[in-house]
């Protein structure tokens, strides 16, 4: 009895142990993350950032503007989709910035950014964004930090490739996503697909002074999916590289359908020599409809303009354009170094990362070592054109960027981390997790010939538990680590505004002194702008009412509005008169069925309105302007649709200055 | 020849005067403010015959507490100033020219009297810009005035107020400190020469 009770608290005894040594085998607390680094991310109050970062909102539709390496939130941009706070797409100024071939459309899905670059440098001047839905990529001016541009692009569905830019901003492109029936007939059976789905790759031109954008020329693909791309640089400045997956041109159940073949293809475009064929006549013409928004500095008004042309160059009639690597299984991220000789690609699936060399595509390509053809356009031979493959860098890997001391830093969604490795010799040098499944990643500058290296951030797919929690619905996290050792360093975790896709930094002293503090009165050019109180009215122009409004700290003028009558639109034209950095004004009123306006100094917005009931209606400022705000209100009068309240309107006095008695019954007189 | 200037003295007191000119092309000058919602300041700087800088912004704030609007019809003096500087610096010249030590204290009694009536209008203008306010303005702090400080600092609400001379400023008190020192070093020697 005795005995065999010291046998079960023994047994018990090894058990306990045994269950501890078990629960000890846990994977490390994601804790042990950051530790004493993180006085590298501290930016003390009052200092600024180094860097500015703006980053893809993905589903959000917008762009948002962090600083490095603090991770504060400075702005949201809004870009494809419409925004109430600021009035973008409500306020007749800048509803003409979201329409399409398919009319107004009021959200999309931004992926990548591309700053503007001059010999492959960051020159500060325009960030673009790709809208993948709709597609169509918006220009931003960093001075103002605004959209004034939107550009449709024809023949493409999803622009998933875009918008990467050339090494002195000449084009911005645009690689369809989706394969899709293309010209007169469009209705066709989807299983047709192998005959009747194209593809295109479009090369949107870009004013060197203006920075307006236009279609220069498509060029027409195989039916494949475009997933990214990234220009040449230096030598191969003159050639684009865009990955492309689904060569066995599925229509259904991609995930298997797309992934049979063992090697996808980078199509590399010399882009020089299509421009080339464009002006030399090689192109044909095709009717196509889509939109060109561009949004006027001077009378901060957008304007719509549907174009029904594009130039389409087939790569059968322009030889040496367009040649395919193979790439293995399915290529995602389709990444050149500084120096423009090495183009890495990153198979989704693969178990390497396979490094091409420019020169040896050039040599390829001059001794015609080909590998057949896909639909008529010459396949270079894969060991041909390599440089060599990074062996066991892990699972999953999507995306590189560079530091410009010859290293490549690739994010992995699988194995939730960031490779370090060596561009010339492909050794893996360091690994760091991310938290967690880590999509594109960022080095301030790293698509550029001059990377300003220090950090680099990872922009996670998964939250889970990084943060307090929020419900089924998280934030997106992102991480800085520090990269100017030989080991990367997580030193910042910070939560990030929609599903940020790609982002790029640059330092702040390029951007900083360029950003506009105010809209000049005197550059007003707004046709509706009342430029001072004595200019204020309101005019009628059929059911139409005008009203000119001023905002100053702090009144509205006019204030009192009688004489709207029930089937008229009120278009209030508001100009902020103040032309002091910071002091916007708002505009709201009670019932409204649109949004509010958000008014910058010196600047003047629209704002519709369609009153459905006859009463009186408040208005107010909705920006906290001065210690008298909540003073900065008024009124309108809204008359049955027989009504004979004449049209007046004031501000500190009362006009008409007798009231009548009557209580909204038309006044007699 | 006694009572003339020496030929340095006359080229110091046309130089001196020449200066003058500096306050057609400088401001004269300038009140900053600071607040905390202002940590970078306005400036407004003050012409002989106009205003420059955050004039409409300082108005803008300044009328809460019912401060006239700043602007260049409300100073007379912008019309007359000019002249009297072109005044100043023809009587130099003929200082200059004539040599007589006489005209140089005269000019320098003249100078006195218009630094002393500037800095006496200026005061006046103050006064009544910083009590004579709005009777219906929104922000009256029963027996606060705001007049801006002649020289040097003032904290007024909200505003820590500071006044001095601008570029300009500071180039005709350099050219009257120097006419003063030509007529001292004159007048010195001349004391000099008489004891021998």
């Amino acid at each position: 009895m005795k005995h065999s009770f010291l046998k079960l608290l023994t047994a018990t005894l090894l058990l306990a142990v045994g269950f501890s040594g078990l629960t000890s085998c846990k994977p490390k607390g994601t804790q042990s993350a950051a530790g004493g680094d993180a006085a590298k991310a501290y930016v003390a109050p009052g200092k600024y950032d180094e860097f500015y970062s703006f980053v893809s909102g993905g589903f959000s539709g917008q762009m948002s503007v962090y600083g490095l390496p603090s991770g504060r939130l400075f702005r949201v941009i809004p870009v494809f989709s419409v925004d109430p706070e600021k009035g973008w797409g409500y306020n007749e100024e800048t509803k003409p910035m979201l329409n399409t071939s398919h009319g107004f459309v009021p959200w999309d899905d931004l992926h990548h950014i591309a700053l503007s670059v001059t010999k492959s440098e960051h020159d500060g001047r325009w960030a673009f964004g790709n809208a993948n839905n709709t597609p169509r990529i918006a220009r931003i001016d960093m001075k103002t930090f605004r959209t004034t541009e939107i550009i449709e692009i024809p023949n493409s569905a999803g622009n998933h490739s875009s918008p990467f830019i050339t090494e002195n901003s000449e084009y911005v492109v645009a690689g369809t996503r989706f394969s899709v029936p293309m010209g007169d007939n469009q209705d066709v059976p989807i299983n047709t697909y192998k005959e009747n789905f194209k593809g295109t790759v479009s090369f949107i031109g870009i004013d060197k002074t203006s920075g307006e954008m236009n279609v220069s020329f498509q060029i027409a693909t195989p039916g494949i999916n475009f997933d990214l791309a990234r220009a040449g640089k230096g030598r191969s400045a003159g050639w684009f590289f865009f990955s492309c997956y689904n060569s066995e041109k599925a229509n259904t159940l991609l995930e298997v359908n797309a992934s049979q073949k063992d090697k996808d293809f980078i199509m590399a475009v010399n882009w020089k020599k299509a421009e080339e064929y464009a002006k030399a006549g090689k192109g044909v013409k095709k009717q196509v409809r889509y939109a060109h928004n561009k949004y006027n500095e001077s009378t901060h008004t957008a304007t719509s303009e549907i174009k029904n042309e594009v130039l389409m160059l087939d790569p059968k009639d322009c030889p040496d354009m367009v040649y395919f690597m193979p790439c293995p299984k399915s290529p995602h991220g389709c990444d050149t170094d500084p120096t423009g000789e090495y183009i890495v690609g990153s198979g989704k699936l693969a178990a390497v990362i396979p490094v091409f060399s420019f020169a040896k595509i050039e040599a390829a390509i001059a001794a015609k070592n080909f590998d057949g053809s896909y639909d008529g356009i010459p396949v270079l031979k894969y060991e041909a054109v390599l440089h060599g493959e990074v062996q066991k860098p892990g699972l999953g890997p999507l995306h590189t960027e560079f530091d410009g001391k010859g290293n490549a830093y690739t994010s992995f969604f699988v194995s939730s981390e960031i490779v370090k490795w060596s561009v010339k010799d492909l050794k893996v040098l360091d690994r760091v997790p991310t938290y967690y499944s880590i999509g594109h990643l960022s080095v301030p500058g790293g698509p550029t010939s001059k990377p300003h290296g220090k950090y680099v951030i990872a922009y996670n797919k998964i939250t889970k538990d990084r943060y307090l929690p929020t419900g089924p619905e998280l934030t997106q996290s992102a991480q800085i680590y520090d990269i100017s050792g030989e080991k990367m360093k997580l030193i910042l975790d910070f939560p990030t505004i929609g599903e940020p896709h790609y982002a790029e930094a640059i330092p702040a002293s390029m951007i900083m002194k360029n950003s506009q503090k105010i809209y000049k009165l005197e550059d007003n050019k707004h046709p509706y702008a009342a430029l001072g109180d004595d200019n204020a009215k309101v005019v009628r122009k059929g059911n139409e009412i005008h009203v000119y409004m001023t905002s100053i700290r702090s009144h509205f003028t006019p204030d009192n509005i009688e004489g709207v009558k029930l089937g008229d639109i009120v278009y209030f034209h508001v100009t902020n008169l103040e032309q002091d950095w910071d002091v916007p004004h708002g505009f709201a009123v009670k019932g409204i069925a649109n949004a509010e306006l958000l008014i910058m100094p010196g600047e003047t917005q629209t704002l519709a309105w369609k009153p459905e009931k006859a009463g009186v209606y408040p208005m107010y400022c909705t920006d906290f302007c001065s210690a008298l705000h909540q003073e900065m209100q008024g009124y309108i009068r809204v008359s049955p649709a027989g009504s004979n309240v004449p049209l007046t309107f004031s501000t500190g006095t009362n006009l008409p200055a007798t009231t009548p008695a009557a209580t909204g019954a038309p006044s007699t007189k | 020849m006694k009572n003339n200037l020496s030929i340095t003295s006359r080229i110091l007191v046309a130089f001196a005067s020449g200066a003058l000119i500096a306050v057609f092309f400088l401001p004269a000058w300038r009140i900053d403010l600071f607040a905390p919602q202002y940590p970078e300041g306005l400036m407004m700087n003050i012409w002989i015959n106009g205003l420059s800088g955050d004039v409409e912004i300082i108005n803008g704030l300044n009328h809460y507490i019912g401060m006239k609007h700043i602007s260049v019809d409300m100073f007379p003096e912008f019309k007359y100033l000019p002249w009297v500087v072109g005044f100043f610096m023809l009587l130099g010249m003929i200082v200059a020219i004539t040599g007589k030590r006489k005209f140089l204290l005269y000019y320098l009694i003249l100078t006195v009297i218009g630094g002393a009536l500037a800095v006496w209008d200026f005061y006046q203008w103050g006064y009544d810009y910083g009590h004579n306010l709005d009777p219906k303005a929104a922000i009256q702090v029963p027996g606060l005035s705001y007049q801006p400080p002649l020289f040097g600092h003032k904290r007024l609400l909200n505003f820590d107020a500071y006044s001095f001379p601008d570029v300009g400023g500071w180039v005709v008190i350099g050219a009257s400190a120097l006419a003063f020192s030509v007529w001292f070093t004159e007048w010195y020697r001349h004391r000099k020469k008489q004891i021998v």
